[in-house]
């Protein structure tokens, strides 16, 4: 039965506190008209996504109020969906101006040209396929990216949002894959080696050139597809021939001459000046299009970073086989003769090093600099291969350096070297994309007596830790009466032997076998160090950490333990305590007495990289402990409040789907209602007297981990 | 039907295991075999260990008892062990003193996989000593000149856990394995598979695809085993896309991208 639609006063009444129409003015009253004409689906459809939007900007929702009635009928929920979060997404990244261009932007929306939307590969689907797709085929290694169209620099290969040329969603893909595997072989089979703009130049109308000269290089590269990628090929055949005209026959004989298995750049651009003069220009609808200007700016960027860093390698690594030979020899009058044999067979690129005609085996590093620099040039350059002489690069230009995350700071703000970490937008129901800057920063050590006072304050309360923690250790356990063991369990065996005198049934458990419960834990603890710790709270916490630490060097765990902090999103922090890494030493501890408060309690990101990190260590089981003061806060963000309790709620969810098993300490004495659901996949447990917290977190840990 | 039951500690292998050496580790394994030093075999999986020590021990001629090591495998499942029969203690040797009482070649899979106490069996057997001693026994077995004993291990798991500990790993001989070069391979997946060159051919192909994966999101590329596998089904015929994914796609990864992405690199190939 469907339900009966909304009336308008039933909508205005929610639109006018949505739409905040106290201070905005906009007429809600004629939306409300315009949605009484819609099914009930269809009304609610709208409703909610207008509350979503307007949790983010109440203009954005607004807009899309007007729009979505008359786009409902022409264009497919899932579009209008990824529509308004991408809208969303421009609004969270460049700001108000750039996501209302994108909102009139759907007004040219044309049906004709998106009939096949529904059936749309859209990019966020298919790239991590595609990803590791051409990471498996030879060459540079390519980035995937998104852009407004399908292109390439030789670095990265982007593709549209949305690639929906067909009717049916494996097609549109195969078309996706087609495109990236024509990209892909642009770099690799060299048709980016050239300036484009200089050759252009040389024509009356470059653009008409540099279309024909990109339309004899598809030619080219298709037929080392159909060689290297056979299945590819026909796909990109049976596309071809549904999707675009069959090749002019002014361009056959062009194809003949670029299906050669030796056809290269060269001959395309022989070819130029005839396909030039041609009326014709066959176009495709896999080939993307050609951006000479990003190639160049590439290519620019890479060759001489390239060369300088192939030539320190070299060096190093000639450096290091001289080393390794037992009495170099006297120091020759000629420098050793280092050769390069490229060897580019079987779809297969590969190098082989002769050092004065001894072969020497490339590291893995090396390797990649020549196909690189290989496929810039078809060969290496001679000069490329006389390494580097002492101090002629400066390493720190030449290789990226760890950013000094401070440095970072002294400026506008900018997101270098820092992780992105998404958000969940309760309001919205969707995630932010790449919200948190997030970035590790380590804590100053302070060599101070607060270990050897913490130890000596509750020294009752460690030698009845040690106790107890030693109980856990991998002890060997005897297992009696089993059916296989290393050893025959002898009481067992009088009892079955006598059994057996006696006419009943003998058991086969006869057996002992020593059984190691092996603890195979690692633990991550997550730390506030949120301004509000300061004081009592904080000191409970060092306190507490040093006697876990203590306690958890007896068990032979692994753990890391980090402390969290931030101001705003652009500016998350994570205080490295000790790593995963990291032993238990001096300096450790005066990282645990150099913890202080710092700022306001963004918890997300911290949960979501904590969870990252604990997800790369070896373990059977894994377990997150949060020490906190309470309620996510942040300055003057909408964190405070219900957005970043359920931004928590989400990440603890994240790492529970992940297998990490979350707990969550609180330090609280009011006990606030919204914790069982902000925990909601974790358990945890309030502490409302914060002398308790370094007796009890040890004693927590041992209970959740046996 | 009847299965044939072999007892490894007298069974010969008759027929030659095809075995194609990629550099000089025929002579070198003979050779640590006539000087009686014991032998470690490096490599990914899949890449002939286990062929190569098949071929090997037909070669010299002796039986082969391997032990695939887990981490139950004790150092009693070695040696051996009293199990009771009728009411009565019977000692049972274990595949290792089966293999040192009659001369073969012993040859522990994945070594690093056993406990920790299976080396301190290994080790005296594994130094000049040659000698297996048999704590419950309250004996000590000289081992004859024809016994070897041969251990591999994968270095590519890079886990703390299971590294070789030094005291162990400079008792052996080390022969490194590496998957084999395009040509070499090509032919050993015609030979083995009973496919067409050309087949074989793809098949190196799309391995060597997986192999650049290795790193960014798979843990191994595709081996050469797998690639016999997938050659045996399509010698079946099995079509090649199929083949693929169920010998090596579906063997190499669970994760669904990557499952999907190497369906596409094998779709593009064949």
């Amino acid at each position: 039965m469907a339900l009966v639609p909304l009336t308008a006063a039933d909508m205005e009444k929610n639109l006018h506190v949505w739409l905040e129409t106290e201070f905005t003015y906009f007429k809600v009253e004629e939306l409300a008209a315009e949605l009484t004409l819609l099914a009930r689906d269809e009304q609610d459809f709208i409703l909610n996504w207008i509350r979503r939007i307007a949790s983010t900007h109440i203009t954005l929702a607004w807009q899309f109020g007007r729009r979505a009635p008359a786009l409902l009928p022409r264009m497919e929920r899932r579009l209008l969906e990824a529509w308004a979060i991408h809208t969303c997404d421009v609004f969270d990244r460049t700001g108000l101006q750039n996501a209302l261009r994108i909102m009139e932007q759907v007004d040219s929306f044309d049906e004709a040209q998106h009939q096949h939307d529904a059936a749309g590969a859209l990019f966020e689907d298919i790239a991590p396929i595609l990803g590791n797709f051409v990471c498996g085929l030879s060459g540079r290694r390519l980035k995937l990216e998104e852009g407004d169209a399908a292109w390439t620099d030789g670095e990265r290969i982007v593709l549209p949002p949305l690639i929906a040329t067909l009717p049916d969603l494996d097609d549109n893909f195969q078309l996706a894959k087609i495109t990236v595997a024509l990209l892909w072989a642009q770099t690799r089979f060299g048709s980016l080696r050239i300036d484009h703009a200089a050759i252009a130049a040389s024509y009356a109308d470059p653009e008409r050139a540099l279309n024909r000269l990109y339309a004899l290089e598809i030619l080219r590269l298709s037929a080392h597809i159909a060689r290297e990628l056979p299945g590819l090929h026909r796909q990109m055949q049976r596309l071809r021939s549904q999707l675009d005209p069959a090749l002019p026959a002014s361009w056959q004989p062009y194809e003949v001459t670029l299906s050669t298995r030796e056809a290269t750049l060269d001959d395309s651009l022989a070819l130029l000046a005839a396909a030039y003069e041609d009326a014709d220009c066959p176009q495709w609808s896999d080939q993307g299009c050609l951006r000479p200007e990003a190639i160049a700016a590439a290519r620019a960027a890479r060759l001489d970073i390239e060369k300088a860093r192939l030539r320190i390698k070299l060096a190093e690594l000639l450096d290091e086989h001289q080393a390794n030979q037992a009495e170099a020899p006297e120091a020759p009058d000629t420098p050793p003769e280092l050769n390069v044999e490229p060897r580019d067979e079987n779809g297969q690129l590969d190098f082989d090093i002769t050092l004065d005609d001894a072969p020497i085996a490339p590291p893995d590093g090396v390797k990649q600099l020549l196909t690189s620099v290989y496929l810039d040039f078809g060969e290496i350059p001679p000069d490329y291969l006389t390494p580097a002489g002492d101090g002629e690069y400066d390493p720190n230009r030449v290789f990226d350096q760890p950013e000094d995350t401070d440095s970072v700071w002294q400026g506008t703000y900018h997101e270098k070297g820092a992780e992105l970490y998404p958000e969940w937008d309760h309001g919205r129901q969707h995630y932010r994309k790449n919200w948190c800057v997030m970035r590790e920063k380590p804590v100053t050590p302070v060599y101070d007596d607060f270990y050897r006072d913490t130890l000596g304050k509750h020294a009752g309360l460690v030698r009845h830790l040690r106790k107890k923690f030693e109980a856990l250790r991998d002890e060997n356990r005897l297992e009696k009466r089993q059916t296989q063991g290393d050893e025959i369990d002898l009481d067992a065996l009088i009892e079955a032997l006598a059994d057996a005198r006696d006419g009943s049934e003998m058991s086969d458990r006869l057996f002992m076998r020593t059984h190691r419960a092996e603890r195979n834990i690692a633990v991550a603890f997550l730390v506030d160090m949120s301004g509000s710790t300061k004081g009592w709270i904080n000191e409970a916490e060092r306190e507490a950490l040093i006697l876990l630490c203590e306690a958890l060097e007896l068990l032979g765990d692994r753990y890391a333990i980090y402390g969290f902090s931030g101001t705003t999103r652009k500016r998350c922090e994570l205080f490295r305590i000790k790593t995963f890494d990291d032993r238990y030493d001096d300096e450790v501890k005066a990282r645990i007495s150099g913890i202080r408060p710092q700022e306001y309690t963004r918890m997300g990101f911290a949960l979501r990289h904590m969870t990252k990190l604990l997800n790369k260590v070896e373990a059977k089981t894994r377990v997150l402990v949060t020490l906190s003061d309470g309620r996510p806060d942040d300055y003057f963000d909408v964190y405070r409040g219900v957005y970043g309790v359920e931004d928590t709620r989400m990440a603890l969810m994240e790492a529970s789907r992940t297998g990490i098993h979350p707990f969550c300490i609180t330090l609280d004495r009011e006990a606030r209602d919204y914790l069982p659901h902000m925990y909601g996949a974790a358990r945890y447990i309030i502490l409302d007297d914060v002398r308790q917290l370094p007796v009890k977190v040890t004693d927590i840990y041992r209970r959740i981990t046996t | 039907m009847n299965a044939r039951t072999l007892d490894p500690a007298h069974h010969l292998i008759e027929n030659e295991p095809y075995y194609e050496a990629v550099g000089e580790e025929i002579q070198l394994f003979e050779a640590a075999y006539r000087q009686q030093i014991p032998v470690l075999l490096k490599g990914p999986t899949g890449c002939g260990k286990t062929r190569f020590m098949e071929h090997m021990a037909w070669r010299l001629k002796r039986p082969l008892i391997t032990v695939s090591c887990h981490d139950d495998l004790t150092a009693s499942d070695l040696v051996g062990r009293y199990l009771v029969k009728g009411g009565e203690t019977v000692w049972v040797d274990g595949p290792l003193t089966r293999a040192v009482r009659c001369g073969g070649i012993c040859y522990l899979d994945e070594i690093v996989e056993a406990r920790k106490d299976t080396m301190v069996v290994i080790h005296p057997l594994a130094d000049d000593r040659r000698t297996l001693p048999m704590e419950k026994l309250g004996q000590t077995v000289e081992a004859p000149p024809e016994f070897c004993l041969a251990i591999s291990y994968n270095p590519g798991y890079q886990s703390v856990l299971k590294d070789l500990k030094q005291s162990t790993r400079q008792r052996f001989v080390a022969l490194e394995f590496d998957y084999p070069s395009a040509t070499l391979e090509r032919r050993i997946v015609a030979t083995e598979s009973g496919v067409s060159e050309a087949v074989a051919d793809n098949l190196v192909r799309f391995a060597q695809m997986t192999r650049n994966l290795k790193g960014s999101g798979l843990e191994e590329g595709a081996s050469t085993r797998l690639l016999v596998h997938a050659g045996k089904l399509i010698s079946d015929g099995v079509s090649p896309v199929t083949a693929c994914k169920a010998a090596v796609a579906q063997a190499v990864t669970d994760d669904p991208d990557m499952l999907k992405a190497i369906q596409e690199l094998s779709s593009s190939i064949f």
